[in-house]
């Protein structure tokens, strides 16, 4: 029985096909909306996680914006380490320098540290070494270069070739040191600047106008959740150094930057899958709407139907499968229309945003869910017709 | 087999009560070909919707093989119809999106028969009947003559108790209307019971008894000259 069922209903949406097509239009619409939206959050969420997350959770970032005339020093910078929850420590001094070498020439994105950077950022060198102690000691003109840098400045075709060749920052010759590892994709995406360069500190602050005193560093602690004591701990510090004077300075905690946007993807993914979902349930109004016409275009198919034997359970199904049918082959063709979308997206933009299998999930019960609510009232408005008025019907 | 005791039946319409049944009483035995014979206006549709276990009656009891009729849901009746009774209408009222074969098939899905089974019943209907080479075409593709013989296929294939016509021929030229009676008389002598309602006294006079309705009265007819004055 439910196989005659499935193969009627079948036959009325074929023979009604611009109909059926423009029905499920509005089921594909919606889960087209659901589908791209919610997998195109999901995929910038994951990509914006990866590029906080590459820059470290267990790590304080701070800025002092008023050194009261007496900048911090390196060494005194140094003395943080007796703090019991620190395990690194670097200054950062940034700045966008031009890099040259030969008749290539770009803008790149230089950081003046020391060795506890690379620890604190978690950042890894595949060719040659990265800054040392001695470098910054004795204001060496060394620098760690990403792997673009040495392939489209100093023009190598390895881009280990790179270390022990010369090139110029500001005007200024430096000797490269180390490569840095290849990027992630999805990271390196959401860079302004393509190119960059690590020096030391001290030779930064030669190099640049800009550094004078130490103005931001970076510091670690022992263990992800120590990060708070030691905020507080450096926190107090900064208060002694600079006259009680919150103002002074800020710190911020990445994890909770991470936490806080954590929270927002969350509640764009809710928002923006609960807007998709009306578009859904107009679609599922379309459905209602048409098959209530079906029922009142086939009253008197239903008579007969009735006349020669067929219960109001059969008729019920044989309009509930067809509600059915048309809701999930609009949400089949979504799906496709979908999966079709994210690759035009990622061709056109290079954005890649993976179709997540909990969202198709979530779209093909919904539609199913959809097609039995808005399918039941026009099935039963069918099953309840009487089978003499039915059958006088002159429709 | 049939029996009518004090069935009524009351339609309202524009406010006024119209008596289509009024208090009928009748008897038709198994193997018998009835003719039930009337004007239109006179009741005859309500009687047939009623014999068919289309409608209930209002007043009085319809026994259909011994059993009540008159308060069975609408499932039983469905149930009922589909295994003891073969319809057979003026305008035919085959599906017209299903084939020739579909449309006797269908009856014996809802009965749930086995697809063999069916299958097997469907082409004994269609060769009864002489079509089963056109089974294939869909009603539009077929003569009036045709598609009431599929019509009638439709109903023979569930092997019914009670064959229920309604006007058959008066969709049909008179040669091909001949040709169905003489199909409904094959059907009597292979044993059928045969109801045939109708307005046309010289169809009505092929049944071996006729019963006439006047104005929602139902009695015996004694001889032809009677139907004559009915219609």
């Amino acid at each position: 029985m439910l196989l005659q069922s499935l193969k009627m209903a079948w036959s009325s949406i074929l023979s009604n096909k611009m109909r059926s097509f423009l029905t499920m239009l509005g089921i594909i619409i919606g889960v087209v909306a659901l589908v791209v939206l919610v997998s195109v959050v999901d995929g910038a969420t994951g990509q914006v996680t990866d590029v906080v997350s590459s820059l470290g959770t267990n790590l304080l970032s701070v800025q002092i914006s008023d050194d009261k005339g007496r900048p911090i020093g390196l060494s005194e910078l140094e003395s943080l380490r007796d703090l019991g929850d620190l395990a690194e420590l670097a200054p950062v001094g940034n700045d966008v320098l031009l890099a040259r070498s030969g008749a290539q020439e770009e803008l790149t994105s230089v950081t003046g540290t020391t060795t506890g950077y690379a620890v604190i950022e978690g950042i890894e060198v595949d060719y040659g070494r990265y800054i040392n102690g001695a470098d910054v000691e004795n204001h060496l003109n060394v620098a760690v270069i990403n792997p673009a840098l040495a392939r489209d400045i100093l023009k190598t075709e390895q881009v280990g070739e790179a270390v022990g060749r010369t090139f110029y920052l500001g005007g200024i010759p430096f000797s490269v040191v180390g490569v840095l590892e290849e990027e992630d994709e999805n990271v390196s995406m959401w860079q302004m600047i393509s190119y960059s360069a690590y020096i030391p500190y001290t030779s930064l602050v030669r190099l640049s106008s800009k550094a004078s005193g130490i103005s931001s560093f970076m510091a670690s602690a022992v263990s992800d959740e120590r990060l708070d004591m030691l905020e507080q701990e450096v926190g107090d510090w900064l208060l002694r150094r600079f006259d009680n004077d919150e103002t002074a300075f800020t710190i911020i905690n990445m994890s909770t930057i991470m936490g806080a946007m954590d929270q927002i993807m969350h509640t764009m993914t809710v928002m923006l899958g609960g807007i998709a979902a009306i578009s859904l349930l107009v679609g599922g109004i379309g459905i209602m709407n048409i098959m209530l016409v079906s029922v009142t275009e086939r009253t008197r198919e239903i008579g007969i139907r009735k006349a020669i034997g067929a219960g109001q359970g059969t008729i019920l199904l044989q309009f509930l499968i067809e509600a059915l049918m048309l809701s999930l082959m609009g949400c089949a063709l979504g799906v496709a229309s979908s999966y079709g979308i994210l690759r035009l997206i990622h061709a056109v933009s290079g954005y890649d945003f993976p179709m997540s299998p909990q969202i198709v999930t979530v779209s093909v019960v919904f539609s199913l869910a959809i097609g039995m609510i808005f399918g039941i009232y026009p099935a039963r408005k069918a099953a309840k017709k009487k089978p003499i008025d039915a059958l006088h019907y002159a429709g | 087999m049939i029996e009518f005791i004090d069935v009524s039946k009351v339609y309202e319409i524009g406010g006024t009560e119209v008596r289509a049944l009024d208090h009928a009483n009748m008897r038709i035995d198994d193997g018998e070909f009835v003719s039930i014979v009337g004007p239109s206006g006179s009741g005859k549709s309500t009687l047939m919707n009623i014999i068919g276990c289309l409608d209930l009656a209002d007043e009085g009891h319809y026994l259909l093989d011994g059993q009540e009729i008159s308060d069975y849901t609408e499932s039983e009746l469905a149930k009922i119809r589909n295994r003891k009774i073969g319809f057979i209408f003026q305008d035919f009222n085959l599906l017209p999106k299903l084939t020739a074969y579909e449309n006797v098939e269908l009856p014996l899905i809802y009965q749930r028969v086995s697809h063999s089974a069916r299958k097997r019943q469907v082409e004994e209907a269609l060769n009864r009947v002489g079509l089963w080479d056109r089974r294939h075409h869909k009603p539009t593709e077929l003569s009036g003559g045709q598609q009431q013989r599929v019509a009638i296929a439709r109903a023979l294939a569930t092997r019914p108790s009670l064959f229920l016509a309604d006007e058959p021929t008066g969709n049909l030229d008179q040669k091909t209307g001949r040709e169905l009676i003489e199909l409904f008389h094959q059907l009597h002598e292979a044993g059928n019971t045969i109801v045939l309602i109708t307005h046309d006294g010289n169809i009505a006079k092929e049944a071996a008894r006729s019963i006439k309705i006047l104005d929602g009265h139902v009695s015996d007819v004694r001889d032809h000259s009677e139907i004559e004055e009915v219609v």
